[in-house]
């Protein structure tokens, strides 16, 4: 009989921390699928974050450097300067990536290092339980933002791929959602593009990958869901923002 | 032998240059050498002061309270070191900024030479730490006259080794001021 | 390499990096260390090596964690303020058992204080400057001879034990220069770094990581960390005895400090006074037991330093139980670099 589903090698056979409904589980499998596809989890070293994202080495089959909160772009650019053979990613959620390692992330894309980022948005702080992140939407209740994200003082939420497809190193950046099969089909796609353009030596490549958190939300995982292709893909649009391949063939 | 030396004056005298070529004639004549730069916050126009030791064994401190000469260029340095050269010690100034008569110390000797003139007459005024540097090697026999040939291959960039002779030309006149 | 060779302290510990076969180096410019990043941005890039300057002192001690995971000898170099903002990385290498090298050449502070010749990151440095408790090796140069050789040994001592390792200089150390003989690395056994991420083709699956969860993991890596840093008080101390046999004054100062001391002391021997140096040269571990056995003897001391007391502390726990210990201090800033006319004048209080 002919094997047509299988859980990618890439990954462990483990159950995850992640609560009922979260999109990390998903990532998690779509970029095992890339590295297998790629043939590349034998030289991949992982780059862990700080938040629910921390635990990468639990789940994934492979070397992994934890990086101190935010910092996670830079510990990869030493990885990858040292080990230019390995293939390097780091996995990042808003408050690491887009508060607390603003710095980094801007200048490891900026100087086109060549590693592969992705970005969980889920608008909030998870791990921390549920604070306001960069990524809040105006008026979304959170702990720290009680009455709702006010624009006029805690700003308005960061667009991170497009703000990253503006600099001259960054090869590929794409915002992606896995709330529909079409959506995820579509995450696969640029996902296993982002790791192609890494293998191809192109430079940075970024995911930003649109994520429920019900538990932190306050919503049942449906709803959560549900969320995301409304609220959130109203004001994060999906799509790739810089494609350096089009870019030089347009 | 122990020599130690203060040499002082503004940004762009040649100050740190000085102290160096002093520094690498020392190594070449397989002495012992420390050389330390204080300066400006400034890169230019502002103060600038280095102490060189030279010694056939430790050199010890190369900070240097009280040093045995001092190698004065500006009016300025004058005025904040010249007190501090150790009783029984020599100060050579560029008698061009400089006037020395308001020291009110008789313990030190005091060599005055017109280092910008010279230079001028042998034509650049940059020259100026030269003739202080041939004046100093001259009179305390720190190092040879000789050597400096030598040094200035080591301590300039190439392409400026084209100034060599006039440099010797400069350091020379210094040594037959003292 | 037996040519005598003159250099500043800055540039001869950067030839002592890439000696000790350090490839990857991240900084960040700053005054007095920039000499640093410019010899390695000019030197590494033709030995196959790589210069980043980074975005900032936090990404560069990041680059390093980074580099060292992978087994890659590396290094970084700021001075006060940006060894401040490295101190997360540090404490993070610290938790991960990551090697690799810091120097400080240090400036006067607090805050942004000024660019001369400092030693008041003693405690920064030798304290663990970070959270969460922990050590790295300190080693404080006092001339440009040492800032080369102390270098390698901080690379081998950083390998060994798996322990971030500093250099602790100053703008006398750094800026000076001075004749030295460069020599090649010196053979040593080192471990095989059998920790480092390298790709699952080549094995089981290894992280470096300082996150501990599981009941007793942490309390167990702690008491594990604190057992090398005891390893390291009994293997690892280094310090310079100076006329101390017949002394009746020990003068203790370390780096720069020790270098004007040292000059003196001999100005007090001149004068006929028993006075002799004992100069920790790696301040982690620190020499608790030669100031135990010196203090069996000589019942006095004068530490010396380029702050207002910090070295003095451990000098005060080392001593045998009824010596006393004196102080003098030059804080940093302009002009308060203390001659050693002026050091004979404190000694000679105390004799």
């Amino acid at each position: 009989m002919k094997q047509v589903f299988q859980k990618p090698v890439s990954l462990k056979d483990v159950q995850t921390h992640f609560c009922p409904g979260c999109h990390h589980g998903t990532y998690h499998r779509l970029v095992a699928e890339a590295m297998d596809e790629f043939g590349v989890q034998g030289r991949t070293i992982g780059v862990a974050s700080v938040g629910c994202s921390v635990f990468l080495y639990s789940y994934f089959d492979i070397d992994v450097v934890e990086a101190p909160h935010g910092r996670a772009p830079a510990v990869a650019t030493g990885v990858k300067r040292a080990r230019p053979d390995a293939f390097v990613f780091t996995y990042q959620g808003d408050g690491d990536l887009a508060a607390i390692g603003t710095a980094e992330i801007i200048h490891a894309a900026n100087r086109g290092e060549d590693i592969t980022v992705i970005f969980v948005n889920n608008t909030t702080y998870g791990m921390t339980g549920g604070q306001m992140a960069p990524t809040t939407l105006v008026g979304q209740r959170t702990s720290t933002s009680p009455f709702g994200r006010n624009a006029a003082k805690d700003g308005s939420p960061i667009r991170m791929a497009e703000l990253l497809s503006q600099l001259e190193g960054v090869a590929f950046s794409a915002r992606v959602a896995v709330n529909n099969p079409r959506n995820l089909m579509d995450a696969k796609k640029q996902i296993r593009k982002a790791f192609r353009y890494q293998a191809e030596g192109k430079g940075f490549s970024f995911i930003e990958a649109l994520s429920s958190c019900p538990t932190n939300w306050g919503m049942d995982p449906l709803a959560a869901n549900a969320r995301v292709g409304t609220e959130m893909c109203g004001y994060f649009p999906l799509g790739v923002f810089k494609d350096t391949a089009n870019f030089h063939a347009g | 032998m122990r020599y130690d030396v203060f040499i002082a004056g503004f940004g762009g005298q040649g100050v740190l240059m000085a102290g160096n070529l002093l520094g690498y004639a020392a190594i070449i004549e397989g002495k012992n050498v420390s050389f330390f730069p204080s300066y400006g916050v400034e890169k230019r126009g502002g103060a600038a002061m280095c102490t060189v030791v030279i010694a056939d064994t430790d050199v010890g401190s190369p900070v240097v309270g009280n040093p045995s000469v001092a190698l004065i260029l500006n009016q300025t340095s004058f005025d904040k070191f010249a007190a501090r050269v150790k009783t029984g010690g020599l100060c050579i100034v560029n008698s061009s900024l400089v006037d020395p008569t308001g020291l009110s110390r008789t313990d030190i000797e005091v060599i005055a030479i017109p280092m910008n003139e010279i230079a001028i007459e042998l034509g650049d005024h940059r020259m100026v730490n030269m003739v202080a540097v041939g004046a100093y090697a001259a009179r305390t026999g720190a190092v040879a006259i000789a050597t400096f040939e030598e040094a200035l291959r080591q301590t300039l960039p190439e392409r400026n080794h084209r100034f060599i002779p006039a440099n010797i030309r400069a350091i020379a006149a210094g040594a037959q001021r003292v | 390499m037996t040519k005598r060779l003159f250099m500043k302290g800055n540039e001869a510990l950067a030839m002592a990096a890439i000696e000790a076969g350090c490839r990857y180096y991240f900084g960040y410019p700053i005054t007095p260390q920039s000499d640093i990043p410019e010899y390695m941005a000019r030197e590494l890039p033709r030995l196959g090596g790589e210069f980043v300057q980074a975005e900032s002192e936090v990404a560069s001690i990041n680059m390093l964690l980074g580099a060292s995971a992978t087994g890659a000898r590396a290094m970084t170099s700021s001075s006060s303020p940006g060894i401040s903002l490295k101190q997360e990385g540090i404490s993070y290498m610290a938790g991960a058992e990551l090697p690799g090298v810091i120097v400080n050449i240090c400036r006067s502070g607090p805050g942004l204080g000024g660019i001369d010749a400092s030693q008041a990151d003693y405690f920064q440095a030798v304290k663990g400057g970070g959270h969460g408790g922990y050590h790295i090796i300190v080693l404080a140069p006092s001339s440009v001879q040492e800032m080369y050789d102390l270098t390698m040994l901080a690379f081998d001592l950083s390998d060994l034990y798996r322990i971030p390792a500093m250099i602790l200089g100053d703008s006398v150390v750094g800026q000076m220069k001075e004749s030295f003989v460069p020599h090649p690395r010196p053979l040593r056994d080192l471990p095989p770094k059998e920790w480092v991420v390298r790709g699952r083709e080549k094995g089981e699956q290894r992280v470096v990581k300082s996150l501990y969860l599981g009941d007793g993991e942490l309390e167990a890596h702690n008491w594990k960390l604190h057992a090398r840093y005891a390893e390291l008080k009994e293997k690892e101390v280094r310090r310079e005895e100076f006329m101390l046999d017949d002394a009746e004054l020990i003068v203790t100062a370390f780096g720069s400090a020790a270098r004007i001391a040292r000059s003196a002391v001999m100005a007090a021997r001149d004068k006929g006074l028993k006075v002799g140096l004992l100069r920790p040269i790696t301040l982690f571990p620190f020499p608790e037991k030669a100031f135990r056995a010196a203090t069996q003897r000589c019942r006095k001391v004068l530490a010396i330093e380029l702050n207002a007391g910090q070295m003095v502390e451990d000098v005060r726990l080392s001593v045998a139980r009824d010596a006393e210990v004196f102080f003098y201090g030059r804080p940093p800033g302009a002009g308060s670099l203390p001659t050693p006319e002026e050091l004979l004048v404190q000694i000679e209080k105390y004799c």
